[in-house]
C-alpha cells in the first residue's frame, strides 16, 4: 500500500516528535482502539464459548468444570429438542424470508414512483423495523388472542372462523412468522429501492423507444440489475432470522410445549434456566455453524448469478 | 426512472400501495387505542372503535412499575455505549474509509452473523467474576457490541464522501492529521454521525437479551421491565399497550428526526437487533 500524497508534499511540522509520530502511523493508530474493543467483545467471548463447549460446566463455581471433548456436540446430536430447535428454525425462516423478498420487491416498486407525501410514506415504511421488538411481540401477542384479539374478529367478519394463533402447535411457528414478515418486509423493500434508485436511466429509454412491454423492462432490465441488492437483502434476512429470539421468547417462549422453540431459544433456555453452561455452549456453535453456512452459501450463489 | 403517470395508471399501485401502509400502521393504531381504553373496553367481545379516551393505563404504568427509572436506565445505557463507540469508532471508520483498510469489516461480520447469545454466555461469565452482574458498565460494555460496529458500519459510507482535496489543504498549512480529522472531516459528516448516532440508539435501545441477562433491579432497562411486567401474568390489557407505547414513542421521535438519512444508515449498516 502506498503512502498518503499529502505526506510528501507536506512541510515539516511544527509540534513535538510524538505528533510527528502520530501523524505517520495515523492509519494503524485510528483503528486501534476500535480493533482492541471488538477483539475484547467479539474475538475472545467467541473463542471461550468455544472452550466452554468442550466443557461439563454449570454457571456456579462450586460444581467443578471438566473436560468433555465433543461430548457435548454428541449429546446434541442425540438430543430430540435440538433436532426440533434446529427443524422449527429452519421452519421460521423459510415461512417469512421468501414472502419477505417477494413482499419487499413489490414494496419496492411501488415507492419508486413520483408520489406525493414521499416523505410520510418513507417514515410509515420506516416504523416496523424501528420498533422495539419486546413491544412489537406485545402488541402482536394482544392482536392474537384468541378470545379478544382483534385478528380473531377480522377473520370472523370475513367468515373464516377463529384461530388459535400462538396458542395452537401447528400455527404458532406460521404465526411467528407473520411478526417477523410484518416487521421486516420494509428492511427488504428499502434496500431494494435503494438498488431502483441507483440504476442508469438509458436501457429504459432504450427498451420504451423498442416497444418493451413492462414486464420485459423488468424481467431483462430490472431484475438483473437489481441482483446485487436482491442478494445483500436475502443474506442479511437469512442470517437474521435464524437467530431470531426476541419476539419469540417475549410471545411463547418456546411454546406451547416446545412448539416454537428455535434454536436460540432452545439454547437461551438451556443457559439461562437451567445453567447448563457447556451444553449451551456447543448449541450456540453448532447454531453458528449453521448460520455461517447459509451466509456462505448465499454468497457462492450470488458468484454465480 | 417511471414517468410521471397520473389518472388510472397510478390507480391500481396507489391502491396496493395504501392498503400496504395501512397493514404496517395498523399495530400502532390498535396499540394506541387499546392504550386508551379501560379494561373493560379492551375485552369487549366486539373490538371498540369509538370509546372516549382514559389516561388510567399510562398514569398507572409510570407511577406504579417505576417507568421513569427503566426510562432513565435505557438512556443511561444507550447514551453511554453510543458515545465510547463514537469515539473508538469515528476515528476508525475515517482510516478505512482513507487508507482502504479492510480489515476492520472481518469484525463486522463477525457482530453480524454471530447470535448476540454467544457473546452473552462468556461475559455473563467473566462479569459474575468481576461482580459486574447488574451494574450499569456490565450493560454499557455488552451494547458497545452492537453500537460500535454500526458506527463504524455506517460512518465509512460517509467518510467515502468527503474529497480528500481539503484535508490536504489542512496538511499543507501545517495542520497535524489529528487536527484536520476533528476541526476538518468530523463536521463535514456531521450528518454521518448523527446519523449513526441515532440509529445505534435505536438499536441499543431496543436492545432485550444482554440487558435481560446482565441487568440488575436498580438498572433494568425498559424493554426487560416491560417483559417481566407481562410474564408476572399480567392481564391489563390497556397497560400493556401504554407500556408499549412509552417504549416506541422515543425512538419514532429520534428517527423522525433525521429521517433524510435513516435509510442510507439502515440499508448501510442493515443491523437488526
Amino acid at each position: 500500500m502506498t503512502s498518503a500524497p499529502t505526506r510528501t508534499r507536506g512541510q515539516p511540522r511544527p509540534g513535538g516528535s510524538f505528533s510527528s509520530w502520530l501523524d505517520r502511523n495515523i492509519r494503524w493508530v485510528f483503528p486501534l482502539p476500535a480493533l482492541a474493543a471488538l477483539f475484547a467483545l467479539t474475538i475472545l467471548p467467541l473463542l471461550f464459548n468455544l472452550i466452554l463447549s468442550t466443557q461439563d460446566r454449570s454457571v456456579s463455581d462450586a460444581l467443578p468444570s471438566r473436560s468433555v471433548g465433543l461430548g457435548n456436540f454428541v449429546q446434541a446430536f442425540q438430543d430430540p429438542r435440538f433436532w426440533n430447535a434446529t427443524k422449527l428454525m429452519f421452519e421460521f425462516t423459510l415461512i417469512a424470508v421468501p414472502l419477505q423478498m417477494l413482499l419487499g420487491l413489490g414494496l419496492a416498486l411501488l415507492l419508486n414512483r413520483h408520489m406525493r407525501a414521499q416523505g410520510l410514506v418513507r417514515a410509515a415504511v420506516l416504523l416496523p423495523m424501528i420498533s422495539t421488538p419486546v413491544a412489537v411481540g406485545l402488541i402482536w401477542a394482544l392482536m392474537m388472542d384468541p378470545n379478544l384479539g382483534v385478528l380473531n374478529y377480522f377473520l370472523q367478519t370475513l367468515g373464516l372462523g377463529r384461530s388459535l394463533w400462538l396458542a395452537d402447535p401447528r400455527l404458532v411457528i406460521p404465526a411467528l412468522a407473520l411478526v417477523d414478515i410484518w416487521q421486516w418486509t420494509p428492511l427488504v423493500a428499502l434496500i431494494l429501492l435503494a438498488g431502483l434508485q441507483t440504476m442508469p436511466d438509458d436501457p429504459f429509454e432504450a427498451a420504451r423507444i423498442d416497444g418493451a412491454s413492462s414486464w420485459q423492462a423488468f424481467r431483462y432490465i430490472t431484475w438483473p440489475l437489481l441482483q446485487p441488492a436482491l442478494f445483500a437483502a436475502l443474506t442479511i434476512r437469512l442470517i437474521d432470522a435464524l437467530k431470531t429470539f426476541d419476539i419469540i421468547e417475549v410471545m411463547t417462549q418456546g411454546g406451547p410445549g416446545n412448539a416454537s422453540e428455535t434454536l436460540n431459544v432452545y439454547a437461551y433456555h438451556t443457559g439461562f434456566e437451567f445453567l447448563r453452561v457447556g451444553y449451551t455452549a456447543s448449541l450456540l456453535t453448532l447454531l453458528l455453524v449453521i448460520v455461517a453456512v447459509v451466509a456462505i452459501g448465499v454468497n457462492l450463489l450470488r458468484r454465480q448469478a | 426512472m417511471s414517468t410521471r403517470a397520473t389518472g388510472w395508471r397510478n390507480l391500481l399501485p396507489n391502491l396496493l400501495l395504501l392498503i400496504a401502509i395501512v397493514v404496517m400502521l395498523f399495530p400502532f393504531v390498535w396499540m394506541i387505542m387499546m392504550s386508551l381504553k379501560t379494561q373493560v373496553q379492551n375485552t369487549a367481545a366486539v373490538p371498540l372503535w369509538f370509546f372516549t379516551p382514559t389516561w388510567e393505563n399510562y398514569r398507572n404504568v409510570i407511577e406504579r412499575n417505576n417507568f421513569l427509572q427503566f426510562t432513565k436506565n435505557s438512556m443511561i445505557v444507550a447514551l453511554s455505549a453510543t458515545l465510547i463507540g463514537m469515539v473508538l469508532g469515528l476515528p476508525a471508520a475515517y482510516a478505512i474509509a482513507r487508507f482502504k483498510q479492510r480489515g476492520l469489516s472481518l469484525w463486522i461480520l463477525i457482530s453480524r452473523i454471530i447470535p448476540y447469545i454467544t457473546f452473552l454466555l462468556p461475559l455473563f461469565l467473566v462479569f459474575t467474576k468481576l461482580n459486574l452482574i447488574g451494574s450499569y458498565t456490565a450493560l454499557i460494555i455488552s451494547h458497545l457490541i452492537i453500537t460500535l460496529p454500526l458506527i463504524v458500519w455506517i460512518t465509512i459510507a460517509f467518510f467515502e464522501d468527503i474529497p480528500t482535496d481539503l484535508e490536504e489543504a489542512a496538511l499543507v498549512d501545517g495542520s497535524s492529521r489529528v487536527g484536520a480529522f476533528v476541526r476538518i472531516i468530523l463536521p463535514l459528516v456531521a450528518p454521518g454521525i448523527v446519523t449513526a448516532g441515532i440509529l445505534a440508539m435505536i438499536f441499543s435501545w431496543n436492545q432485550f437479551l444482554f440487558s435481560l441477562i446482565l441487568g440488575g433491579p436498580n438498572t433494568k432497562t425498559v424493554p426487560v421491565a416491560v417483559f417481566n411486567f407481562l410474564s408476572y401474568g399480567s392481564q391489563d390489557y390497556g397497560a400493556i399497550a401504554a407500556a408499549a407505547v412509552l417504549i416506541t414513542l422515543p425512538i419514532i421521535l429520534l428517527s423522525l428526526t433525521v429521517q433524510k438519512y435513516i435509510v442510507k444508515g439502515l440499508t448501510a449498516g442493515g443491523v437488526k437487533g
